[in-house]
């Protein structure tokens, strides 16, 4: 077997196991939230499907891909398709470049673990991808020929433009403190120093929130705000079209905690990673679990915004306040000579 | 296009209530209901929208209509009684309590005090428990859910003490002509006494979550504008009134059931908006607890119905000893008790404003015709003016913060 064989081979394998990580994330995030939310709520929550309820995702998903698929008459039926799928790849794929420990060996082999850790414009990688996701929320919102839909779908729009810029801007200073765009630098560059969230806290803040708008999480949820606009962009979907922007949705909390972790809290270093390498993973999973229970805790407290609002708070407060980071990030590297 | 001529008939009733904008296509018209989440009950709202900014809101009521006015003409007082339930379900005693007091005072009939306290009680107690589903739903249409479960788990203390006095959690008809259907049960005083330990904490941890949460303020000031001329033009009463400056109470202005004897402030708030309209049924939350507080410190022994047999049963225990009870009991349960003729029009203070009986009795055991005059009937027309001017996102505030429940408006 020559190197290159091996080496895709070895790619499509961890391709295909990050995948179903992040399935069966997906599934887990919605039983860990409607647990969570139900404890907060001072409700129980899911516990029939199985032992305390954990069977309950895999009894959601056998539902929806039973249920009806429908198609309403006037919808652009190609757009009507291709949306949900346009939401859901690029929130798999984002995890490409998040490192889920150092190399171990496998098979006569030193795997790395994770895809691509070393890719070196992981960041800029991250941000065209997480980007594209918003087409598929406007054209689910454009093609459903709904009113409803189409305001959502308008909404979503209004809400990138204003929280891009500002997550887009917090994913300088923690390149600026490790000198590069790999995951994996940033991951060393944070085991050498501290975990960043210690040296850059507001640009973890603003970041956290941006990143609660880029999964259109409360209290950013205007696109699918379901008390003002029934469903927002997904009204018309049903069946497995449904779950495939439910997917995406929770695929991206799982995804962009993973890249929150990562460039704030360290990623999968911990102790006694070094000797221990598939430590690294669990590591990442606690993190990605403690980010996760952070988004669950705010939605269970915080009203929504609304969409005119985001907009301004993105382009007001969000904005400069990253502006301000990059600033103090170059004083403090200066001051300190990091 | 066959879409396109439906819309065009469901447009033509409506036609002459939207701009010509709307008509070319100029604007969006945008059908809010009556299936919708936020409505609150079946309600139809046609919005006119530029963007998303509301140019003309156009309520369309009727979706949940029951006959109930009507129907109450078909049957004996008592029998009509069980229907009143079912006109604004959130205020169920209320509602009780408006119809017997309007028999009351047309067939005479003395109410021992200690009926009166414990209907005090009760109607206070309904009153806090509708509060806490307008909050509950006003933060939940603003997305705020956690506080809604909050507040229906504090609803459950007073639906369990309303179960136990009537057995019924809900459709109570424990008010009757003359007092009450039976006395309170002995756990009662505790259960209100516990209750009213327990409830100020929670109104605090509401106002922790909500009051002092800017998101919150950010919602809801400064959103559906109604000022004092413009609240005593549009026939706003309640809360929905007071929260514009407009100080009128039915317990003050007109006293009934001994309210005149109970120390208590009605609140006013001059913002107008939705924060107004919420500041002041929190505060009435309060007030009742204080009422509720005075009243069942002065709950007296005694009677809890009067001993007019000509309209109150006789208790049970009598009917296998006295011959005239067996006879008055069998003339009440099978052609009812009949009312004096003439017209009374009484009106009680429900939560959500004034709740009013038009009572006309031809001298039967039958209502002649009675009119009820509801609150959420004359505050849905509120909508088209304040919601205009602002985003769909503030008109669920709105819809919230006017208190309306569909069962009140159609009857």
């Amino acid at each position: 077997m020559s190197e290159t064989t091996g080496m895709i081979l070895e790619w499509s394998i961890k391709a295909a196991v990050v995948t179903v990580i992040c399935l069966i994330g997906f599934a887990y995030t919605t039983y860990y939230e409607r647990r969570f939310l139900a404890r907060i709520q001072v409700r129980i929550g899911p516990n029939r499907a199985g032992p305390w309820g954990l069977l309950q995702p895999v009894a959601d998903g056998v539902k929806l891909i039973f249920k009806e698929e429908l198609i309403p008459q006037k919808a652009y039926k190609f757009a009507f398709m291709l949306a949900p799928i346009l939401t859901m790849m690029p929130a798999i794929i984002v995890m490409g470049v998040v490192p889920w420990g150092t190399e171990v060996q496998m098979f006569g082999r030193t795997v790395e673990l994770g895809i691509s850790n070393d890719l070196n414009v992981g960041i800029l990688y991250i941000l065209s991808v997480t980007s594209i996701a918003v087409y598929g929320i406007v054209l689910a919102g454009w093609s459903s020929n709904n009113k409803y839909a189409m305001l959502g779908g308008l909404r979503s729009t209004a809400q990138m433009i204003s929280y891009e810029l500002a997550l887009g801007l917090s994913f300088l200073p923690p390149i600026m403190l490790a000198g590069s765009m790999s995951l994996a630098d940033i991951v060393r560059g944070q085991q050498d120093l501290a975990w960043y969230f210690i040296p850059l806290l507001p640009t973890a803040i603003v970041f956290f929130i941006a990143v609660l708008a880029e999964v259109n999480r409360s209290p950013f949820d205007m696109p699918e705000a379901e008390q003002e606009l029934v469903a927002g962009y997904h009204t018309e979907y049903s069946g497995m079209k449904f779950a495939l922007f439910f997917m995406g949705e929770y695929v991206k909390m799982f995804s962009m905690s993973a890249v929150f972790s990562t460039l704030f809290l360290g990623g999968f270093a911990g102790p006694w990673v070094d000797q221990l390498p598939w430590l690294g993973p669990i590591y990442l999973l606690l993190k990605i679990i403690f980010c996760l229970g952070l988004m669950i805790w705010i939605r269970a407290t915080l009203p929504r915004f609304r969409y005119d609002r985001l907009m301004g708070f993105g382009w007001k407060v969000l904005l400069p306040f990253a502006l301000i980071n990059i600033v103090l990030t170059a004083l403090i590297i200066t001051l300190f000579g990091l | 296009m066959a879409m396109l001529d439906r819309m065009d008939v469901t447009l033509d009733e409506l036609k002459h209530l939207v701009s010509d904008q709307a008509l070319e296509g100029d604007t969006l018209l945008l059908n809010m209901g009556p299936q919708h989440p936020s409505t609150h009950g079946v309600l139809r709202l046609l919005l006119e929208l530029d963007g998303e900014i509301i140019i003309n809101c156009i309520p369309d009521i009727g979706f949940l209509h029951t006959g109930i006015e009507k129907n109450m003409e078909a049957k004996t007082y008592i029998k009509a009684e069980v229907m009143t339930d079912r006109l604004d379900y959130l205020n169920t005693m209320g509602n009780n309590l408006a119809y017997c007091l309007a028999i009351e005072r047309l067939a005479e009939l003395d109410v021992p005090e200690r009926a009166q306290v414990v209907r005090v009680i009760f109607a206070e107690l309904q009153r806090i428990a509708s509060h806490l589903v307008w909050l509950g739903t006003q933060a939940l249409d603003l997305a705020a859910m956690s506080v809604f479960l909050y507040c229906f788990r504090e609803r459950e203390y007073i639906l369990d003490i309303m179960e136990a006095a009537s057995g019924q959690r809900m459709m109570t008809t424990y008010f009757r002509p003359g007092g009450l259907w039976r006395d309170v049960p002995v756990e009662f005083e505790r259960a209100v006494r516990s209750f009213l330990k327990y409830m100020p904490g929670r109104i605090q941890q509401y106002e922790d979550l909500l009051t002092k949460n800017p998101i919150f303020l950010d919602r809801v000031r400064g959103i559906g504008v109604m000022t004092k001329e413009q609240a005593l033009a549009w026939g706003a009463t309640g809360a929905t009134a007071r929260g514009s400056g407009v100080t009128y109470d039915i317990r003050k202005a007109m006293p009934y059931s001994g309210y005149e004897q109970y120390d208590f402030d009605v609140p006013t708030h001059t913002a107008g908006d939705v924060f107004g309209r919420y500041m002041v049924r929190m505060e009435e939350m309060r007030q009742s607890l204080r009422i509720i507080e005075q009243a069942i410190n002065r709950l007296p022994m005694g009677p809890f119905r009067s001993n007019d047999r000509k309209f109150v049963p006789p208790p049970r225990s009598e009917l296998g000893r006295s011959m005239e009870a067996v006879i008055h009991h069998f003339k009440l349960w099978t052609e009812g008790f009949n009312v004096p003729k003439g017209s009374v029009y009484q009106v009680v203070e429900s939560p959500r404003g004034e709740l009013g009986v038009m009572l006309e009795s031809d001298g039967g055991p039958k209502p002649y015709r009675i009119k009820w005059r509801t609150p959420s009937f004359s505050h849905i027309q509120l909508l088209s003016w304040i919601a205009n001017g602002h985003y769909v996102a503030d008109l669920v505030a709105i819809i919230g913060s006017v208190d309306i429940v569909l069962g009140d408006t159609d009857r």
